[in-house]
């Protein structure tokens, strides 16, 4: 039986591999009494693979948050409204705080400057400013986690746990060392599969080195800060405060864990 | 439905991300043509026919914006030469001999026409078959196999004609 001639398009199939079988082994018999042709194919092969390779990086690199697409839908089913309410909510904020420094500098202490309150203040601020941050919310990413606690634990001259709330469904995104009117704080972001951001911000404390647990809210945004041993902590977020609250809890309690281990 | 698309899309967003990368030359222009792409897909998820290839559906989607942006932005986008690009924007970090091997060959990429280049890619790279590359490409499946006859041929023919990497390398250039 004679067989069919081979093509141009069966070579190509041969370099792709999407003959048959059959025609896989016409192919290649043809090739080993054609070198001429057989080098081309080789070529070819050659080609493709360098091609693969040349490219393999980009498939390794892990997806940017904006190409998620449980979030692209999630956005889309809200179109735009929870990007705007955090603008609006970054805006009272700063607002209010300009204000407020303004207000101090003439003499009028509405606000605490120092303990557990500023820390709220100083927290509601940071969330502001980082958590509607769709370029680079945080410095360095969760999957650096190591250099993220040296930076912060050098930045804060202490070591400065950073709690785990993957089982309440929160993962960590990063952090970052922030400024704040008492100096170097430690921002640590979480965000859930809805793209909701929480920040926790953690810093030494001259004043109230000690405090129970108490919230705080200013606008849409809620917060829970507390201090142990002289690390004050406050966790804040656009969230109601019964979702914070044992979110803070659980928090404290790996913090006093960790303490306690150490 | 959306756990279907979910399933159906998410897994494909590395390969977009590749095409596009090899398209735009840029990761940030890149991954924006993925975004609006992946955007698009979700809207229309629902007029996407019955039985229809998730693959060929949305890399047509893909394909077809990143034509449209590359026409908008420049008249002749893919000749810009790619000595001006740093080889890590295209293929990030490779070991830097990887680097120089892979910067002859997608230097030769960009010499290609943009119909032979897209096909190419689509085949070699992102294993299309040849009736989804047609799909995508929206020509006969006979157009597809000239191409990439051509494609290849010409590739080749660039790579052994180039000089070593070595004396036109930006790396060794710059040292000095």
């Amino acid at each position: 039986m004679t067989s069919r001639p081979i093509t141009e398009d069966d070579l190509n199939g041969f370099v792709d591999q999407t003959l048959d079988p059959a025609r896989t082994a016409e192919v290649a018999a043809y090739l080993e009494a054609h070198a001429e042709v057989a080098q081309r194919v080789a070529t070819y092969r050659a080609q493709r693979e360098e091609l693969r390779a040349a490219f393999a990086p980009v498939i390794e690199e892990p997806v940017p948050s904006e190409l998620d697409l449980r979030r692209l839908i999630e956005a889309r089913h809200r179109p735009r409204t929870s990007a705007r309410w955090s603008m609006a909510a970054a805006a009272v904020v700063l607002l209010a705080i300009g204000a407020a420094g303004g207000w101090s500098m003439r003499g009028m202490d509405l606000m605490p400057t120092e303990g557990i309150q500023a820390l709220s203040r100083e927290a509601t601020a940071s969330y502001a400013v980082y958590a509607p941050d769709h370029i680079r919310p945080v410095e360095v990413r969760a999957d650096d986690a190591s250099a993220l606690d040296d930076w912060t634990s050098q930045r804060l001259g202490r070591a400065v746990t950073i709690p785990d709330l993957k089982s309440a469904g929160y993962r960590l995104m990063g952090g970052r060392v922030v400024p704040t009117e008492h100096g170097p704080a430690a921002l640590f972001m979480y965000d859930d599969d809805k793209g909701t951001r929480l920040v926790m911000l953690a810093r030494p404390m001259k004043a109230e080195g000690n405090a129970p647990m108490s919230p705080h809210e200013q606008g849409d945004v809620n917060g829970f800060s507390w201090a142990d041993n002289g690390l004050g902590y406050s966790l804040v977020g656009a969230s109601s405060a019964d979702i914070l609250r044992p979110l803070a809890n659980e928090a404290r309690r790996q913090i006093r864990s960790q303490v306690r281990g150490a | 439905m959306t756990k279907e698309m979910v399933s159906a899309i998410e897994p494909l967003i590395p390969s977009l991300r590749r095409y596009a990368r090899a398209l735009m030359q840029d990761r940030s222009s890149a991954d924006d043509l993925v975004q609006d792409c992946l955007e698009r897909a979700i809207g229309h998820w629902h007029q996407r026919q019955n039985g229809e290839d998730a693959r060929a559906w949305i890399f047509t989607i893909l394909h077809n914006l990143a034509m449209t942006r590359l026409r908008r932005s420049t008249r002749r986008p893919m000749h810009l030469a790619l000595d001006d690009v740093d080889p890590g924007s295209l293929t990030s970090p490779a070991a830097q001999e990887d680097g120089l091997r892979h910067r002859d060959l997608l230097a030769a990429l960009a010499k290609l026409p943009e119909e032979q280049r897209t096909v190419l890619l689509l085949v070699s790279v992102e294993d299309l078959s040849y009736a989804a590359a047609a799909r995508v490409l929206d020509v006969p499946i006979g157009t597809v196999m000239s191409r990439l006859s051509r494609a290849r041929e010409r590739l080749a023919r660039l790579m052994s004609a180039d000089p070593p990497s070595i004396q036109s390398s930006p790396y060794l250039r710059s040292v000095k």
